[in-house]
């Protein structure tokens, strides 16, 4: 049965869209990712502005539906999601605690982007050193900019010798 | 077109504008799909569905702000599967078949490198969900760019094989790049309202780029002078669209309210 509370306030739909998780990455919720950027109530409505990832991630639809399905079972029935292009998204938003979590997953967390870096000069070389999540080694190789999901860059180990994938950092 | 009766509107001109950007992102991103399982190495095969998946969400991105302007109620989808060749307004370059892993490559390189220019004017246009979407899709341009010079790079100083095949490749798609410069009074209307970039500003950045990176590549740089094909933004193609659009469409067209369940 669905709950029948009617209105809700601002801080208790962030604690549901805490539960919203990436379907690809399963421990990190749409509030950790920087995709959930803002929610208002004014009487019964609800309003959450989310911000895109990845333009190619299939996930975004099944992020925009769960958010749906999500307020609907808790009885919210006036409701809108807004898709924004405002703010571009960046990983820079997502939060250290969810860093670590994507670490503690097996994925290399993205660093930070540098607003300075000049791309035509650095055409040649994505030559930023990514750390092993497993063994913490630096002794690693870029393979491939583009991975299993659109976020993700393929990388070798070189000490522990396994294959494992960095989030890209935009 | 002089011929145009109908009073181009600040609105309708954004509307076509968005609907041409999305049309080449949303062909070139089905013609790079079909590449899924036939890359000459699996990276190379997850790279090209990659790039393809984001052309496609790209346009995806277009045609939702392109009905929002319109405002007529249309869904993205009904100009994605119902319309016609003559309909679409694609540049022929981005319609031509896959061929080889070079040619491939070559596109992506010529189209990825004006994507490149482009969006960064676009990003500062004086409309806050456009230029949004411009500063999202030039981040994911980056690595597009990035892939296929590397690429030209290998193949053109690579093997006498791979040298002769990027060479030729670029011969031959040369005649379709005037066009990626082609310029109406839709451009220039949103030109003027600070809506678009004239193509003018960044051409010889684009020329630079290309020419310094095929010369890396040891390649001969086809003459920029040569007879230019045109013709895409009034609806004429080659007979390459028809047949994509069929793959592409069919299904939609077969069952038309037809919904995953």
């Amino acid at each position: 049965m669905p709950k029948t509370k009617a209105i809700y306030n601002q801080d208790e739909i962030w604690e549901l869209l805490s539960e919203v998780k990436d379907p690809e990455i399963p421990v990190l919720s749409i509030i950790e990712l920087g995709i959930a950027r803002e929610v208002t109530v004014e009487g019964d409505k609800v309003v959450v502005r989310i911000t895109p990832t990845y333009s190619g991630c299939p996930a975004m639809n099944a992020i925009e539906q769960e958010i749906e399905k999500t307020l609907r079972i808790n009885g919210i029935q006036n409701f809108e999601v807004n898709k924004d292009f405002s703010d571009t998204w960046t990983t820079d938003w997502m939060t250290d605690e969810a860093k670590l979590k994507l670490k503690e997953y097996g994925i290399a967390p993205p660093g930070k982007t540098d607003p300075d870096d000049d791309f035509l000069n650095s055409l040649d070389s994505s030559s930023k050193i990514v750390a092993c999540p497993y063994c913490d080694s630096t002794n690693t190789e870029l393979q491939s900019e583009f991975g299993s999901t659109a976020c993700k860059a393929q990388h070798y180990c070189h000490d522990c010798d396994e294959p494992f994938e960095h989030f890209k950092c935009i | 077109m002089s011929t145009a009766t109908k009073e181009l509107t600040k609105q309708k001109a954004l509307f076509e504008y968005l609907v041409r950007l999305a049309d080449d992102r949303l062909i070139l991103g089905h013609r790079l799909s079909e590449w899924c399982g036939h890359g000459p190495i699996l990276e190379e095969d997850i790279a090209l569905a990659n790039i393809a998946l984001d052309y496609i969400g790209h346009a995806a991105n277009l045609y939702e702000y392109a009905v929002e302007i319109e405002d007529e109620g249309r869904h993205r989808d009904d100009l994605v599967y119902f319309r016609n060749d003559v309909e679409y307004k694609n540049l022929k370059l981005t319609e031509l078949p896959k061929g080889d892993f070079g040619f491939t490559i070559a596109r992506q390189f010529l189209f990825s490198a004006f994507s490149y220019y482009l969006y960064q004017l676009l990003s500062d246009v004086e409309d806050e969900q456009f230029a949004g979407i411009a500063q999202k899709h030039l981040k994911e341009v980056k690595y597009h760019l990035r892939h296929s010079r590397e690429w030209v790079l290998r193949l053109g100083d690579g093997t006498e094989e791979s040298h002769e095949r990027i060479q030729e490749a670029f011969d031959d798609i040369w005649t379709y790049t005037g066009e990626l410069f082609y310029q109406d009074e839709i451009d220039s209307l949103l030109t003027d309202e600070g809506l678009a970039t004239d193509t003018s500003n960044f051409k010889s950045d684009w020329k630079k780029l290309v020419v310094d990176t095929l010369e890396e590549a040891t390649l001969d740089v086809p003459d920029f002078d040569q007879f230019m094909v045109d013709g895409s933004r009034d609806g004429l193609h080659t007979e390459h669209l028809g047949h994509l659009l069929a793959e592409m469409q069919h299904l939609r067209r077969s069952y038309p309210d037809g919904d995953w369940q």
